[in-house]
């Protein structure tokens, strides 16, 4: 109902659009953190996801993954229930969200994307440390891959995380917050490769905090504030109305 | 007084000055650590028995708080260092000075009757036995009067320094702005621990103290969550569980400090069900409502939605809101149920379509505008 | 040399030694991982909870077999971790907090169970508080074999699942992205911990338990930077405090092997802490005293111009 400038699929192609959700419902205790998203992204897009603090981006993404349990609601990747699709879809986790004092390599970090196609026991040879040194090398990382996690500049890290989603080969990647923290060649070099990406007919939904790169960067948006408030092409949806509404209240807007 | 008296206030009154340091010990969650002093004052006792040259309470007391408070600097130091993680400084630094004191007593005092079963076990069925010398009078058990005196003096830190501790605890950074140095309360508050165990433990043993510190705090957070409310359960629970531990031990014949922590454990357990909002069983009961909430509002949200549309006639049958909205058979009916209870939706009609009250349209549209 | 003779030949101390080893091996990889991810005093709270597994373990079958009492230690250890993990989940109840409550009831009630015991005038239940306490002199061939299978079993499944525990401990939302059923591999994980500690408690006893588990892998990670090294070089920590505690209190007199033990690995942390790789504290002293010289002759240099 508040859907405004929802470019929904029509019914037929609903079915093979990369990102699914309707009436998707998380709540933490009493309090409805994401409710009754309804959303559909079309394949080979660079999506965003953007919204005030809180507002549930995060749990957004979450809740696609069932990394968090949902109260209502469906989710469709590729027409498929998450389960099935996992290994189509790669996942950069929020930089916060791991101990970076941890005894391990870049290399190693890389290679714990290739953990799900690998299978149980089986250990990473030689092809698989020949994957993630390509990854490595195409995020600009490649002489840190026997570097230790904990040496490593937060743009690095980010950059890794960013690698170990790419050693998953996946059709779909989710990311939550990349360009939070890093210096300004990092971010170039990250929306460069998300750009690349999308180029391959990938599809890309990034969990973004910047108002004012976002129309740059990204071809579709999803304006979120607990409720989808808007979600379609970058130009015809982020608009200061659909703005205004998702931030309530008046937010200088510098263009 | 009869020594089931005895026994019983012993029992209370450590009750008492375990829950009065306890409910701060745990609100900063640093309750192993009031473990880890119990066990490390093993060495500082041994220290105060060779400096005084024999068996002296006063060296004793000294020399295990002096322990305690080494434990917890040396634990801190280790922290600090960021070589190792807290918890991990934490289980080094007390088992090694555990190991350190019964090394010592084994090799060097290996006469001395320092049972280490006595000192984790303790045994408060003695208390009535050991009495106080006072210029030649008897004036009754020691346990009494140092647990009396460990009450008194838990209570009158509390109370002094009230504000203090609760900004500290709950705004470290507040506090040091405002000139109440955190760490010298940090510090103190762990002294008092220290003290208490000691204090505890030759009454009614090291295991005892520890869930007597533990256990009613926990408990009573269950229950609420105002401070002066918490501190006075915590206190209410400890005595009770006292109470009640001493009479089921002297009924079953088994130990009493076990049997007083195995009945705060049963209490904690009570509480941890069926307290009033955090209880599990509330909890679940309140997941459940919510369940059923969302789905009457989501209901009548589709309902909504689809009101007037060309899609209407597919979109408002009960069969297809189990599809779309992927609930059961059940959980459709009874929501529909629901709904209708709670005037929202019309009831069913011939062509097998449901509608929208003009409520059910005021409710859809206040969800969409929350 | 004699003890090194004595080491093979003597039934008392290789057993001792052994069983101490095969201790400190299983602790010193199981204990690396309870290091990484914050969970060093589990193995303290489960010590403590396995009591009243032991005593009922006893009560209900009436044999002191050390795979019965482990058993019991073991299942005991096993609900006081599902407990704990439970309480954390459902509550605001904060972990340190969970851990005491299970800890303290469970030892207490297990208190009570001995008790009991000991009002059967059960000569047996004699036996078991000295299980609780570590009497590692005592150590049979019988029990040395049941820690060496248990053991044995333990570190197989850690290299078969090397790289699942490796995500987990380290991402655990990326591994749960990616399929793996996290919930169960860190039952899995935590229950290894369990079987650690059921064979150590024989050996070190309930209070110094959670030293033998933290203390060699905390150790390690000074020396390195990688898993599977730090891995390998807490079991070796672990085995080496394990035989050197077991020579020492051997060959000397009144010297109790637990608490020996426990000092020889905090010695190994000690060591390493200071000297450890390039983060050693004392490298980090001699880095910061040789900065603040030249800082000095920097200051001097330029503030020292005369006119």
């Amino acid at each position: 109902m508040t859907n405004g400038g929802t470019a929904t699929a029509a019914g037929a192609t609903a079915a093979a659009a990369p990102v699914s959700v309707r009436d998707l419902t998380v709540a933490y205790d009493e309090k409805p953190v994401l409710w009754d998203a309804d959303l559909d992204i079309p394949a080979g897009s660079l999506a965003a996801i953007i919204g005030p603090n809180g507002a549930g981006k995060s749990t957004l993404i979450k809740a696609i993954l069932g990394l968090v349990p949902a109260a209502a609601g469906t989710v469709r990747l590729f027409g498929e229930p998450y389960e099935r699709v996992r290994k189509s879809v790669g996942y950069v986790p929020q930089r916060g969200s791991v101990d970076w004092d941890f005894p391990t390599s870049v290399l190693d970090v890389v290679m714990m994307g290739m953990y799900g196609r690998l299978g149980w026991v089986r250990r990473p040879g030689k092809s698989e440390r020949e994957r993630a040194r390509e990854c490595l090398r195409e995020v600009g990382m490649e002489n840190f891959a026997a570097r230790q996690i904990s040496q490593l500049s937060g743009g690095q890290q980010q950059r890794v995380f960013l690698a170990r989603a790419l050693a998953q080969e996946a059709r779909m990647y989710f990311m939550d917050e990349p360009f939070a923290g890093v210096d300004a060649t990092t971010e170039r070099a990250i929306i460069g490769i998300l750009q690349r990406l999308r180029d391959d007919g990938k599809t890309v939904l990034v969990v973004h905090h910047d108002l004012q790169t976002a129309p740059e960067y990204f071809d579709w948006v999803v304006l979120l504030n607990v409720r989808i408030m808007a979600s379609g092409p970058m130009e015809a949806t982020f608009t200061p109305d659909n703005l205004q509404r998702t931030y309530g209240g008046k937010i200088a807007f510098l263009k | 007084m009869s020594p089931n008296l005895v026994i019983a206030l012993t029992a209370a009154l450590a009750a008492c000055a375990c829950a009065l340091v306890g409910v701060f010990l745990v609100l900063r969650r640093m309750a192993l650590m009031a473990d880890a002093i119990s066990h490390a004052i093993l060495p500082g006792l041994v220290a105060g028995y060779w400096l005084a040259r024999g068996p002296n309470v006063v060296a004793g007391f000294f020399g295990a708080s002096a322990a305690g408070l080494l434990t917890v600097w040396l634990t801190e130091s280790l922290t600090r260092s960021r070589r190792v993680k807290e918890d991990t400084a934490i289980g080094l630094v007390f088992p090694a000075l555990f190991a350190l004191g019964v090394l010592l007593v084994s090799r060097f005092f290996s006469n001395v009757h320092l049972d280490t079963d006595a000192v984790l076990f303790g045994e408060i069925a003695f208390a009535p036995l050991e009495t106080w010398r006072l210029g030649g009078r008897d004036v009754g058990p020691t346990a009494l009067w140092s647990l009396g005196a460990l009450t008194t003096l838990n209570a009158a830190f509390l109370t002094l320094f009230y504000k203090e501790l609760k900004l500290s605890t709950f705004d470290p950074g507040l506090a040091a702005a405002l000139g109440f140095a955190p760490a010298v309360i940090h510090y103190a508050l762990m002294g008092m621990v220290a003290v208490t165990t000691v204090g505890g433990f030759t009454a009614v043993g090291a295991i005892l103290v520890i869930a007597l510190i533990i256990v009613p705090p926990v408990t009573a957070s269950l229950l609420t969550e105002r401070l002066p409310t918490l501190i006075a359960l915590s206190v209410a629970v400890g005595v009770a569980g006292s109470l009640i531990g001493f009479q089921l031990a002297s009924a079953w014949d088994v130990s009493i400090g076990g049997m007083i922590v195995s009945t705060l454990g049963v209490v904690f357990g009570v509480a941890l069900l069926l307290a009033p909002r955090k209880g599990l069983v509330a909890q679940s009961l309140r997941h459940a409502r919510l369940r059923r909430q969302f789905a009457r509002e989501a209901l009548v949200v589709h309902l909504a939605t689809h009101e007037g549309t060309a899609l209407e006639d597919s979109e408002c049958r009960p069969a297809h809101l189990q599809e779309e909205l992927l609930w059961t058979a059940d959980m459709a009916s009874r929501t529909v149920a629901e709904a209708q209870a709670a005037g929202l939706v019309q009831p069913v009609d011939r062509e097998g379509h449901l509608h929208l009250t003009d409520r059910g349209r005021e409710v859809a549209e206040d969800v969409a505008k929350r | 040399m004699n003890v090194l003779r004595d080491l093979f030949l003597d039934y008392t101390l290789r057993n001792i030694a052994l069983g101490a080893a095969v201790l400190g091996l299983v602790s010193g990889v199981l204990g690396s991982f309870a290091v990484l991810r914050r969970q060093g005093l589990m193995g303290d709270a489960l010590s403590h909870a396995a009591l009243p597994g032991i005593c009922l373990a006893y009560l209900l079958t009436g044999s002191k077999a050390p795979l019965v009492l482990m058993l019991g230690a073991a299942a005991a250890g096993w609900l006081g971790m599902v407990l704990i993990l439970r309480i954390v989940r459902h509550t605001r109840i904060d972990p340190n907090s969970a851990l005491g409550i299970v800890l303290t009831v469970f030892f207490g009630f297990g208190v009570v169970l001995l008790t009991v015991l000991q009002k059967r005038n059960d000569a047996g239940q004699a036996g078991l508080d000295k299980f609780l306490f570590g009497q590692a002199a005592a150590m049979t061939q019988e029990q040395v074999a049941t820690m060496a299978v248990l053991g044995g079993a333990a570190l197989l499944v850690v290299a078969l699942l090397y790289k699942e525990f490796k995500l987990l401990a380290f991402d655990p939302e990326f591994a749960r992205s990616l399929a793996l059923p996290t919930r169960s591999l860190d039952l899995l994980l935590t229950s290894l911990l369990v079987v650690a500690v059921v064979i150590g408690l024989n050996t070190v006893g309930v209070v110094l338990m959670s030293a033998m588990l933290v203390a060699p892998g905390a150790a390690a990670r000074q020396w390195t930077d990688s898993l599977s090294k730090m891995l390998a070089l807490a079991g070796a920590f672990g085995a080496a405090s394990g035989i050197a505690g077991a020579v020492l209190s051997v060959t000397a007199e009144r010297i109790p092997t637990g608490p020996v033990i426990i000092l020889c690995v905090t010695l190994i942390v000690i060591v390493s802490l200071l000297f450890g790789s390039a983060r050693g504290l004392v490298w980090e002293w001699l880095r910061q005293a040789r900065h603040r010289r030249e800082m000095r002759a920097a200051m001097a240099a330029e503030g020292g111009t005369t006119p």
